[in-house]
């Protein structure tokens, strides 16, 4: 896309950059002044001058990028940084994770950061700005990916653990260590009250959320456990990477399952050979894609990451003008 | 159309054939007949329209659901592109429904709202689609959408449907499958005939259960009198049951797999027999003028192959070396002693004598002594070693130990490099349990087996800990290893082959023990396996 003189957001070798305001957001290399969306890896690294984050957010970039220079906003609050003037509103997307604002010379930009529009006990729901541009995520830009309503994926869970302990196996369950496991217990404390178990790096993104007043399903840890000990019937929660490794090799007996928004596509399950896949996405669905599009009234929208094609055509055949961002953010579920 | 989604998806998780069989069990003794029999018909590999009558392309599908979804067809494409599967992308894009149709049986749904609109004109054809999209919830609309776009692949073999029938009903799989074979169709009638015990038409070409023998694992002396045993050759065919009743001429496996059409030279050999009967026998690939059979990959270019054309017939010209007889003009025998069923069935071959068709030779022996000697000669032979068999014995089914023995001639053994590991599947998929074994070809280590049996558990995760910490290179789900451990495998036999990057292909490779003294080094060389190699 075109830069013209007056864009505030534009591409640069370090990452998207407002040029009026002279920051970056979520850069993936070292710059002086970062605004940060959420605590995600691919979105919040490490080597930056200084860290503009929300209140929210704050505990997760303190857990995962140490002490660093930050400056503390919360959602709503209107702050200047340069020309531009810059405010942070709930994303949905994980605890803390929030949409950059930018008014400069009469015209707003909204950075959605990886968002979400459907409830998550964990966060408070996406807000609609209204806006001139719109820079939004597409990990999930083609019409198949609709996601079912998560009660009945998060009662799924529940009665496939019972199916592994009427099996005496244990009912591994893959999940992003931040957010989506969080999310998953928090789904599961209104269907079971039996305690799951955590492998290590869930464990500490556990931490993170009850701190931070998250209401979630209790938890144990794996760890604690002498080795040999039996899991059979019990939800184990691990990160993805878990799987394949020595660590899995400790539940003798045990179905593999992975809560993911990839998990809508059958293939993606069984190249993974998994036994089941369990709906679950903190990304926005195609609809909601749409949806949110429309209702920030934006005449102008960027796509970033993800599967932004489809979603960009779509948007110019209706009137729209839409573009692309290249950006190095990944597209984990 | 509700339960046959279900048995879709259970069979669509399911990683091992066991939790395939009972899930199809559980449906068919749950399932109206009616709908059990579509379900037979469709994992059978059955579809819905027959040739020649069209209920949807997969263009209407794509356009129809371009239209009933609002995505122009661009996208379609690029979701089934995303997505791989038809039917699937087609489930995905619509939207659930919000006030459910009424249950509706599989069969209804075939019989009444499918099969009434095929060749109809395209608007009639697409409203029936588009009104059953709008009625079924997901999975319901992937096997709706599966019965419009062909075959169901869902990874249950028809062998595994006839097993799960078999078990419910109690019936032999071989009757079970002998009366699915030729045209049928899918109705509550053929499946009430199907499970029956009652003796239905076509029944008359059905083989009886094989008696099979045991591995001998006792001091053979302690078999006593050689003189009470038949002793002969071990061949390594294909055991089968040849079936001459009256103008029915069938040939069984023992898997319970019919193979007509594939041997029509031993066909016409049953049908000049003097008399009905049922024999026992191996199938070998074997040329006329030779003295040994040919090595059994010789007989594995035929198994497959429906009216074979001259050429195949020439390179492997089939026989059957004929074990027992079973029945005799409809007369059951198998309660008689072996030694008079060997005479009946002598009698039957020399009334007229057919090169195909030869009685196997009893393997003459004073004592056990001589007998092992003989054994050892088996390779030399083309066979796997002797049959010991009770003269005695009735015709017993399955493998009851007592009367009939296997006395193989001990495997082939090469000391070989583990190369590469591979996890398990299903239930031991965090393991690396598949392993491919390699030899010295100069100074590079050449693949010849790959092998997944044969370490107990406390080894298998010995060997986990160490493939994991020593991964050279990841392809995929496969893991290459510094050459290092050595194990001792045992094998049945050694071919030349073609398709093997080795030169060679060896039969049944399993480990037999662990190399923990030997160097990677110390492995055998590629040439010792070739110079076995018939």
């Amino acid at each position: 896309m075109a830069r013209t003189s007056n864009d505030l957001v534009v591409t640069t070798a370090e990452g998207l950059y407002c040029p009026v305001g002279d920051f970056h957001i979520d850069p993936w290399k070292p710059v002086p002044r970062a605004v940060i969306t959420h605590g995600h890896g691919d979105h919040a690294r490490a080597g930056m001058g200084c860290y503009y984050v929300v209140d929210a957010g704050l505990p997760i970039l303190q857990w995962r990028l140490r002490d660093q220079d930050y400056r503390v906003h919360g959602h709503g609050e209107r702050f200047v940084i340069g020309g531009a003037t810059v405010s942070f509103h709930p994303a949905g997307h994980v605890l803390g994770s929030t949409q950059v604002r930018i008014e400069a010379g009469g015209e707003t930009w909204v950075l959605s950061g990886d968002f979400k529009r459907d409830h998550d006990p964990t966060c408070p729901p996406f807000e609609v700005l209204k806006c001139d541009v719109f820079i939004t995520e597409a990990t999930f830009g083609l019409p198949v990916y609709r996601w079912p309503a998560t009660a009945g994926v998060a009662r799924d869970i529940v009665s496939w653990r019972q199916e592994c302990e009427a099996n005496g196996e244990a009912a591994i369950l893959y999940c992003y260590a931040l957010g989506k496991a969080q999310r998953v217990l928090a789904e599961l404390a209104a269907h079971t009250d039996r305690p799951a178990w955590l492998h290590g790096a869930v464990d500490a993104g556990v931490q993170v959320y009850r701190n931070a007043g998250v209401a979630m399903l209790d938890t144990c840890r794996v760890a604690d456990e002498p080795r040999g000990a039996d899991f059979a019937g019990e939800l184990v929660i691990a990160p993805p990477s878990a799987a394949g490794s020595p660590w899995v090799r400790r539940f003798n007996r045990a179905q593999q399952g992975f809560a993911s928004g990839w998990m809508s596509i059958r293939g993606n399950r069984r190249r993974r050979n998994l036994d089941r896949g369990f709906v679950v996405s903190d990304h926005a669905d195609w609809p909601a894609l749409l949806r949110t599009v429309r209702e920030t009234g934006a005449t102008r929208v960027i796509a970033t990451h993800g599967d932004s094609d489809a979603l960009v055509r779509v948007l110019r055949d209706s009137g729209v003008d839409a573009g692309v961002f290249q950006t190095d953010y990944g597209e984990d579920d | 159309m509700r339960r046959f989604a279900a048995l879709y998806e259970r069979l669509d998780r399911s990683t091992g054939t066991g939790d395939k069989k009972t899930a199809l069990v559980e449906y068919f003794r749950d399932a109206p007949a009616p709908d059990a029999a579509w379900a037979l018909w469709l994992l059978a590999g059955g579809k819905v329209a027959r040739t020649g009558a069209r209920i949807a392309t997969t263009g209407e599908l794509r356009a129809w659901v371009a239209e009933a979804s609002g995505n122009p067809d661009w996208l379609v494409e690029a979701s089934h592109h995303a997505v791989g599967d038809l039917a699937e992308t087609l489930a995905l894009l619509l939207d659930e429904p919000l006030h459910p149709g009424p249950e509706l049986g599989l069969a209804d749904w075939i019989e009444r709202r499918l099969m009434p609109i095929a060749n109809a004109d395209p608007n009639t054809r697409r409203d029936v689609v588009v009104s059953a999209w709008r009625s079924l919830c997901f999975r319901e609309r992937l096997v709706f959408n599966k019965l419009l776009t062909g075959a169901l692949r869902v990874g249950v073999s028809t062998g595994l449907v006839q097993k799960a029938l078999a078990d419910l009903s109690g019936l032999d799989i071989a009757r079970i499958a002998q009366r699915m074979l030729g045209r049928w169709t899918p109705s509550a009638d053929f499946l009430q005939g199907l499970l029956s015990p009652d003796e239905q038409a076509g029944d008359a070409a059905l083989p009886y259960p094989f008696f099979l023998a045991s591995p001998l694992e006792i001091d053979v002396q302690a078999l006593g009198d050689i003189g009470d045993w038949l002793l002969e050759w071990k061949w390594d065919g294909i055991r089968l049951q040849l079936i001459r009743r009256g103008k029915d001429i069938a040939l069984w496996s023992r898997g319970e797999e019919r193979m007509d059409g594939r041997f029509p030279e031993i066909e016409a050999a049953a049908a000049m027999l003097p008399r009905d009967a049922v024999i026992d026998g191996e199938l070998l690939a074997w040329q006329a003028e030779s003295a040994a059979p040919l090595p059994f990959s010789a007989l594995q270019t035929r198994i497959q192959r429906l009216k074979p054309g001259p050429k195949t017939l020439a390179a492997a010209p089939a026989r059957v070396i004929a074990y027992d007889l079973l029945e005799l003009d409809g007369a059951d025998l198998r309660e008689r002693p072996l030694a008079e069923r060997r005479a009946l069935l002598a009698g039957l071959l020399e009334t007229n004598p057919h090169p195909l068709l030869r009685l196997s030779p009893e393997v003459s022996a004073h004592d056990w002594q001589q007998a092992a000697t003989l054994r050892e000669q088996a390779r030399e032979r083309g066979v796997e070693g002797l049959m010991l068999k009770r003269r005695a014995s009735p015709y017993r089914h399955g493998r009851k130990r007592g009367d009939w023995w296997k006395w193989k001639v001990d495997p082939l053994t090469i000391d070989a490099v583990l190369v590469y590991a591979q996890s398990g599947s299903g239930r031991r998929s965090t393991l690396y349990t598949d392993y491919t074994f390699a030899l010295w070809d100069g100074e590079a280590l050449v693949p010849v087996a790959k092998a997944y049996s044969g370490l107990d558990d406390k080894e298998i995760l010995r060997l986990d800990r160490w493939i994991r910490a020593n991964t050279v290179q990841r392809f995929g789900p496969v893991r290459s290893v510094t050459a290092h451990h050595v194990f001792e495998l045992g094998f049945e036999g050694v071919n030349a082959s073609t398709r093997h990057k080795s030169g060679v292909a060896v039969r049944f490779p399993r480990i037999l023990r662990w190399r923990t003294d030997k160097a990677a080094a110390e492995a055998d060389r590629i040439e010792t396996l070739r110079a076995l190699a018939q």
